[in-house]
Formats: structure tokens, sequence, C-alpha cells
């Protein structure tokens, strides 16, 4: 088991390469970050209107079952049989008030509690289960919820504090800005597996200095840009960050010579791809937000997703993309949406380039002896009013070894 | 529109080529000016939820996105090979046809065995263009690999 010392230093601007790959870091991830003391996003309200509405998600790589019960509250609980460990659910979502093991029909209430046993008590005083068999005994771990403009949050630990609490003030009015009490609208869903360490897709999120480098797109319309007033901002553990920036324009400076992607003579045939328009009330036009420790929030110009990191082994993840909107958009501003998600999805014009560095990346990792180096921006931990920085990757290195004890 | 099977097959096998041999920036001239290209996820198409992956509303924004395959993204080179079957026409009353058609697109990365990147079906709406050649008017590539190996670059 890796100690905090093979780390090979106390800083957090280097990390080695075994923390994107050893099975180990990853069991221990499962089970300190995902299953510990977290809240992960697992899905939206407006996924589950009616009593009896499920959606079956993963916290970690632990699928979990999310619904809303009889009375209208929303519950969470394992999704895995207590008896021979088999998937209860096998459909992404649906409507049910009891959830029913297929392979000897244990039966479970939407909490997660243990209803019904066959044949527990024998057939013709045959068989059955022994005197001491309690059922209560096998209810499912059921999850603790919160809830917050129409998100919802699940954790395995029952003590959580306030979801406001636990992000920060800065960040919560942040993901307020978003999720301000109307009512959302899904447009869909994308899926990706991306063969690379779950933290790679954190990371990228956390870095503002590849975004003026690596998206030509980005860059070249003015989107994300180094030159553009911006902000890096983080809460006090580390675990969440916000990056904010501003649009501009298509054109050179004195800044953009270093930026040999931007693309001056670039122009669209169909201009209508990027017709962006002013929704909210600040000046920032893009704000991406991660969200210990398995949420990313995006905001880009019109295009709104939730992207949720499924970690499946230690060089894959899923992320899970869910676009939507608001109740009161009108139809341009949905077809403005749905346009603008040309942008990001399995096959964005810019998050490609992101599925496919993070590729490399772990090719790269994979091989073994190396560390990865985080010194941009120097090597402190507090916010930022620049991009040319890597602070929040120290930010999130400096909480995830103490939630990790390594 | 009298159904010429042949013709048909011309086009979807020019759609195979040109998306897998190129020249890519040839491909948009399948498509009629004010054309509809969507590629969505069956769980959303069965859903009703409007989400695609890859949406271009007419030929300048296909040509958009060969540009880009082209110019701008970042991607490991690939090569990929359409495999497009059971085309089945129906005619519509405006004179077009309602095509169906089933398709599997494979990848080869340079350091890795061939997959499949993508398999699914083909909504289509052709029509005789004004200068007599068969064009898609609307594509939906709707594709049950809502799981998408890594990236979508090149269109399905």
């Amino acid at each position: 088991m890796r100690q905090c010392e093979d780390w090979g230093t106390d800083s957090i601007t280097e990390a080695p390469f075994w923390v994107y790959t050893d099975p180990d870091v990853f069991d221990r991830e499962m089970a300190r970050i995902f299953c510990g003391r977290s809240w992960s996003y697992v899905g939206l309200e407006a996924e589950l209107p009616d009593r009896g509405d499920y959606l079956v998600t993963r916290i970690g790589n632990r699928s979990v079952i999310v619904t809303r019960d009889q009375d209208g509250e929303i519950r969470g609980f394992l999704n895995r049989c207590a008896h021979r460990g088999v998937k209860l659910c096998r459909h992404a979502r649906g409507n049910s008030r009891m959830f029913v093991c297929p392979y000897h029909q244990w039966s479970y209430d939407a909490r997660g509690r243990l209803k019904g046993v066959p044949f527990i008590k024998g057939v013709k005083q045959l068989g059955g289960m022994p005197e001491d068999f309690r059922r209560e005994d096998y209810d499912l771990p059921e999850l603790a919820i919160a809830r917050r403009g129409g998100v919802i949050f699940a954790s395995f630990a029952p003590d959580m504090p306030a979801l406001e609490d636990y992000l920060g003030d800065t960040n919560t009015a942040y993901f307020d800005r978003v999720f301000d009490g109307r009512g959302l609208r899904v447009l869909g869903y994308s899926r990706q597996l991306i063969p690379g360490n779950w933290k790679l897709m954190f990371e990228n999120i956390k870095d503002p200095y590849h975004a003026s480098l690596l998206h030509v797109f980005l860059v070249t319309f003015g989107l994300f840009r180094a030159d553009q007033k911006s902000q890096v901002r983080m809460d006090e553990s580390g675990g969440h960050a916000l990056l904010i920036s501003q649009r501009g324009e298509q054109k050179a400076s004195e800044d953009t010579k270093d930026m040999r992607n931007l693309r001056v003579d670039f122009t669209l045939e169909d201009a209508r791809l990027l017709d962006p328009v002013k929704e909210f009330p600040d000046d920032a036009t893009v704000v991406m937000q991660t969200v210990w420790p398995n949420l990313i929030v995006q905001q880009q110009s019109n295009t709104l997703a939730l992207r949720q990191i499924q970690p499946r082994h230690p060089g894959a993840f899923e992320l899970h993309w869910t676009f939507f909107g608001f109740d009161d958009d009108d139809e341009a501003m949905t077809t403005r949406r749905l346009r603008q998600a040309n942008l990001m999805s399995a096959a964005g014009l810019v998050s490609a380039d992101d599925s496919e560095v993070i590729k490399l990346a772990q090719d790269g990792i994979a091989e073994g002896d190396g560390r990865s180096l985080m010194l941009m921006g120097g090597r402190g931990t507090g916010d930022e009013t620049h991009m040319v920085t890597e602070v929040a990757l120290r930010a999130f290195y400096k909480h995830y070894r103490a939630v990790m004890e390594l | 529109m009298n159904v010429d099977r042949w013709r048909l097959e011309d086009l979807y096998a020019d759609y195979a080529r040109l998306l897998d041999d190129g020249p890519l920036e040839a491909w948009p001239g399948l498509f009629v000016e004010q054309c509809l290209y969507l590629a969505i996820p069956r769980d959303n198409f069965d859903a009703g939820l409007p989400l695609a992956t890859l949406r271009c509303e007419s030929r300048g924004m296909l040509a958009d996105r060969v540009k880009a395959v082209q110019e701008t993204i970042m991607f490991e080179p690939r090569y990929l090979r359409h495999h497009i079957t059971q085309i089945r026409p129906t005619e519509r009353d405006d004179g077009g046809l309602d095509v169906t058609a089933h398709y599997t697109v494979v990848e080869v990365l340079h350091d890795e065995l061939p997959r499949i990147l993508s398999v699914g079906r083909y909504l289509d709406v052709v029509v005789e263009d004004d200068d007599g050649a068969l064009r898609f008017a609307e594509k939906r590539v709707v594709y049950d690999s809502v799981l998408v190996p890594n990236t979508i670059v090149y269109p399905l």
C-alpha cells in the first residue's frame, strides 16, 4: 500500500504517475473520496417528476438508484442485492414502487429496505432461512440526499454538512447563478468512455493554462483566452474551483504571440453555430465549476451542461453529460443551446481536444516512471485573477492528499 | 420519384467513400444547401430529447465541421470505415424518399486493434436536387452505441 512518503515530496506542485495508475490508490479513492465524506452529483429533480420515478447512476464505481418515493421525497440506495450482489435495476430509468432482484426476487422499497424474501419460511416445512435470519439486517446502504436549485447530490456518509457549507460561499453563489430556482428542462445526454484516469478530467477543467493553447476554437473565436479578464477561485478546502472569464474578440494582440493556434483568418460559413446572447446578470460569459468529487458545471456561452465523472478503473472513466435549459426558454434559445452543443459533447468541436489529450496523457503516464508538474503561476493555492496558472490543480491536490492521507 | 435502387446505392457508397477515403471537403456536396444533419444517441431519440452530439443545419455548417476536423480539432490520427447495409427507400408524398439504413463505423488507431466506433441506423430524406443529382435533405444518425469509445471526430 502506498504511503504519504512515497509521493517523494510534501509538495503539491508534482504528482507521481502512480496516482493515475495504481489499483490500490483507485480502491482507496473509491472508499475515501466517493464513498466517504463527499456530496456526489447524481441527477436532476426534473428527471424524477413523478412519484416512483427512478434513475440509475454511479457514485465512483458504485451503481446507485435514485428515486422519488410515494411521499414525493428523493431517496437513494446502493443498486446491489444484499443476497448475491446482483444489480437490482437493469434499466437506466423508469417508474417503480418496489425494486425486485431478478435472481431470487428479494424486494426492496424506495429507501433500500428489504421487504420481501421469497420462501423465507421454506416450502412444506422444508428449507427456508435459519431461525436467526433477521430481514432488517440486510437493508441496502441508504444515501444521504441534498438538493439545491433542482440538482440532487448524494452521499454514503450519513452526517454530511449542508451542501452550501460544503461548497463554501463563493462556489455556492456561482452554483446558484445557474441553478437560480427556475425549472430545468433536460435537452439530452451524451456519454463517452475516456481511456484515462478520472482525475485527468477534473484537472483539465481546473486548468485555464491549456485552454488558450490547445483549443483552437475557443482561442480563435475569443470564447476563452489568456488575454481576457479572468478569475480562478477555490473554496477553502481546494476541492472545488471556478474558472470565470469574459468573451473577447477574434483578433491578435501583444499577448497572443505565444498562441500558435490563434487563427485570425478562420471564419464560419454558417455563423449561427456561434450566436451567443447574454443571459446571466454578471459579465462572465464562461464559468466552469468543478465540484468535488464528481461534477463539472459547464456554462460556456449558452450551452449549459452537467458533466458527471464516473471512474471505472484506474485507466478509464465515463463522462456522462446532461444538457439542459430552463422551462422559460423560448424556442430560439432552445435552438441556440442545441447548436452550441456542437462545441461540447462526445463529438464536441472543443471538448474533443480534451478527451483526445487525456488519452494521450494516460498513454504517457502508463509508462510509469515520471511525475506530473503543476508549477505554472507559482506554488500557491489562493485565488488568481488571470489564466496563466495551475493554481486550481495544486489546490485540488492539497485536498486530495489530505482526504487520501497520501 | 421513381426509385432507382442503383442510384441510391451509389449515393450511400459515395457517402462512405468520401468520409473514409476523402476528399472530406467533397462530403457536404452530398447534401442539399438547406439540409439537416443530426447524430443523436439512441436513448435521446427514444425519449424524444432533442440533443444531438453533431448538429448541422445547412451545407455551410457541414463544411464548418469538415474544416474543424481538418484544421482545428486536435486528435490522434485514425482510419474510419463505414459499412452501410439494408438500405430501404419508401416514397414520400412530396416526391422525395424516406430512406432507412443500418451502419457500422470501424475505427482504427495507429497503435490499436480495430474497434467499432459507432453502430446504429440512418433515418434519411433523399431528394432529387435541381441539377438532377440525388442528395440528402435530412440525415438523422441514431446511434445505438451511446457510450462512445472516447471521441467522435469525423461525421458518422
